[in-house]
């Protein structure tokens, strides 16, 4: 009884972790592991196009959307059935994209075309193109919708879209070979990786004036080791989370004084980063070494890694 | 969510230039140009021998090189259209014979100061002493002679091209990772074979490999093309390689003569690297890793053939000048020249790290490719090379060995 009486009480004081899921891309394998977020286990792989990298959650978290490059299109994965059920055009050689916040929209990365195409994801069409900078790359979306980011590596800029006209509003040159984009939660803040440089560069949304730049030192890395790929912001506004590519580490960011708190070592080259729905867990996709890494943000400590196929690139965390 | 002059800001492309002039006061100090400026890059390339053709599918190849210079042009304009910046490639190929000097001293009269010179070393030494080069930098997009960046280093050249010790030091690294120690050096009759030769040789030295067999190839260069050519080869070929046991034949072949028709026919079975077989090279159509999938593609949507290490080394040339304009907000060549060879620049070349100039002898920085034919095999430097400043001058001639006085 008294057994019973502690096992109950223990069920009331820990709380359940989460039941999230946890995805990510495959580009070597051509597939979309699934791993169980509160087990840390993998729990089915997903057999999806060619290539697949950028990965977004539909605006409902039924359906996972997934950039397949080498076959110009994205897959539509039904999550309830763990299978690919639709496509939707994507232009040529899609990397990375976001879903609109009006869930109606995908701006897709053309990287090969140097478009950023917009697709309506219910009819399956693309209903306009913006041009930008050569190898368009990294998306992002404010939270109002109103503007879209695409970096372009080999123009070494960040352009800025409105979302409603697919007009150009500003184009930023930025350190060399931007990859990732991501606005702050807030929307007053637009920050863009460099790969080559190892830096990311934070612009004022409204003044599009540079206000910062964040630099990465790794000990015992040099220059050219350090690169800044994939960038995660927490919700509260206070901390980016940065993956530095060959480097092998997640440096954990104040978006205050852009300075690095701490440096994570993950698995070999992370690509990209999420964090779990409660804020306390990040999950890295390690793009040479095949795995993910569980970072325990609480403990300020890697959990564990989990193999989960070859290439991992894309993170995204469902329900 | 405040874009709060989102409105405002509205522009289409055509505005574009206007914007950046106002946005650059606001965000990147970009001065305002009212006319957008344009930087005229010289290409001088030189007519050129094709070379025996060794089986159908080898292309003749007639503009490599310019096709590099030419895409580069592209790229800059990339940059340059939202910057108010234009770049235009100012072309001429001299003739057979046709000494540069001329060329180069009209370059300078149409004020043009940097030129792609994809020549061979006479002729590069000749245009970079031409009056009209005193105030240029060349770019040294063909040769990879060690002496150009040795005895024969000049102040106004950089070298985009990988020089041969980069080559073999690339090769050698490999090699070693993968433990084939004991190398079979053949070598080719021309003076480029010997001088690749000779850097395999400094190469093994540096980094622990043994020649244990160095034997010069004697047979005439013959057309294997012709009916039942296969024979003959069949016979040579065993006869030629017929000696001690060794992990692995190393060719220098640069003439392309007799390399490749190694592979498949030495008395043992060993694989061929070199100059055929598994290659050390600054550039292979077959890489497509670091993004190189949409150089490629651009490349070969504009030319129709895919690139090569001399079209990559003049595309290196153009892009280091677009990219030193981008960080400089300028065109003025005086501050280019300047930052092409300081410590903060440093070039995205589609290899997964940045490329620069060293400034003891001017040459890019770069990994190299060792690629199969069909398949990128790996990237040296190799892990566990290792350099007090960076593991790239790992390849080629170092700062302390080197004897270029600029």
């Amino acid at each position: 009884m008294q057994t019973l009486i502690a096992l109950v009480l223990v069920a009331i004081l820990v709380p359940p972790a989460a039941a999230e899921t946890i995805y990510v891309s495959n580009e070597q394998d051509n597939t979309v592991a699934v791993v169980d977020g509160a087990t840390m286990t993998l729990q089915a792989v997903i057999d999806v196009g060619r290539r697949p990298r950028g990965m977004a959650l539909s605006v409902d978290k039924k359906s996972l959307f997934v950039a397949e490059g080498d076959d110009n299109r994205i897959d539509v994965v039904d999550l309830a059935k763990r299978q690919v059920v639709g496509q939707l055009p994507s232009g040529a050689d899609p990397e990375f994209f976001v879903v609109h916040p009006d869930g109606k929209r995908l701006f897709v990365a053309n990287e090969n075309d140097n478009l950023v195409s917009v697709v309506n994801i219910a009819g399956a069409k693309i209903i306009g193109t913006v041009d930008v900078g050569v190898e368009p790359e990294g998306m992002a979306v404010s939270a109002d919708g109103r503007a879209v980011a695409c970096t372009s590596e080999t123009t070494s800029m960040v352009h800025l879209i409105d979302a409603a006209t697919l007009e150009l509003i500003d184009n930023l040159l930025v350190d060399t070979r931007p990859r990732a984009a991501a606005f702050s939660v807030d929307g007053k803040q637009l920050w863009v990786s460099s790969e080559i440089r190892g830096t990311v560069t934070v612009f004022d949304t409204a003044t599009r004036a540079q206000t910062g730049k964040v630099e990465f030192e790794v000990p015992g890395i040099r220059r050219e080791g350090v690169q800044a790929v994939g960038i995660e912001m927490s919700r509260d506004g206070a901390t980016a989370y940065v993956a530095l590519g060959p480097a092998n580490r997640i440096a954990e960011v104040d978006t205050k004084t852009f300075t690095v708190r701490r440096l994570y070592l993950v698995g070999q080259r992370p690509w990209h980063v999420a964090l779990s729905d409660d804020q306390k867990q990040l999950i890295s996709a390690n793009g040479n070494s095949g795995d993910i890494s569980f970072i325990d943000l609480e403990n300020q400590e890697v959990a564990k890694s989990l193999p989960v196929g070859r290439g991992p690139w894309g993170v995204v965390i469902g329900p | 969510m405040a874009i709060s002059n989102i409105q405002l800001g509205l522009l289409d492309l055509s505005q574009t230039r206007l914007a950046l002039a106002f946005v650059g006061l606001l965000a990147i100090a970009v001065p305002a140009h009212a006319e957008p400026q344009t930087m005229v890059i010289g290409y001088l390339g030189e007519q050129r021998k094709l070379p025996l053709a060794l089986w159908p599918l080898d292309e003749a190849v007639t503009d490599d090189g310019l096709q590099g210079a030419r895409m580069g042009i592209a790229d800059d304009a990339g940059t340059g259209r939202f910057l108010g910046q234009q770049f235009r490639l100012q072309e001429r190929v001299l003739k057979p014979g046709e000494a540069p000097a001329e060329a180069v001293n009209a370059f300078a009269a149409a004020g043009i100061t940097f030129v792609v010179a994809d020549l061979n070393g006479a002729q590069l030494l000749q245009a970079s002493s031409a009056p009209g080069a005193e105030q240029m930098t060349l770019f040294n997009s063909r040769d990879p002679d060690d002496g150009l960046r040795q005895e024969d280093c000049r102040r106004n050249v950089l070298h985009t091209i990988p020089s041969r010790a980069m080559l073999a030091d690339a090769l050698a690294q490999y090699l070693v990772w993968k433990r084939w120690q004991h190398w079979f050096l053949l070598t080719g009759p021309h003076p480029g074979d010997v001088a690749m030769a000779a850097a395999f040789r400094r190469a093994a030295t540096r980094f622990g490999a043994q020649i244990t067999i160095d034997k010069p190839w004697t047979f005439r260069p013959a057309n294997g093309r012709v009916d039942t050519g296969h024979v003959t080869l069949q016979t040579e070929i065993p006869a030629a390689t017929q000696v001690g046991d060794y992990d692995v034949l190393v060719v220098a072949d640069e003439a392309d003569e007799f390399g490749a028709y190694l592979e498949g026919r030495t008395a043992l079975p060993r694989t061929v690297a070199g100059t055929q077989g598994l290659v050390a090279t600054g550039w292979s159509a077959v890489d497509e890793e670091w993004g190189a999938t949409q150089l490629q593609d651009r490349f070969h949507k504009q030319s129709g053939r895919w690139m090569l290490p001399s079209d990559y080394a003049a595309w290196l040339a153009v892009r280091s000048i677009g990219e030193a304009a981008t960080r400089l907000h300028s065109l003025d060549p005086t501050a280019i020249a300047k930052y092409l060879r300081s410590d903060d620049f440093l070039l995205a070349g589609f290899k997964g790290q940045g490329l620069s100039f060293r400034p003891w002898d001017g040459q890019m920085r770069q990994p190299i490719l060792i690629a199969g034919p069909r398949l990128l095999v790996s990237s040296s430097p190799q892990p566990g090379f290792l350099h007090q400043r960076t593991p790239l001058d790992t390849l080629g001639i170092d700062l302390e060995e080197s004897t270029c006085k600029l």
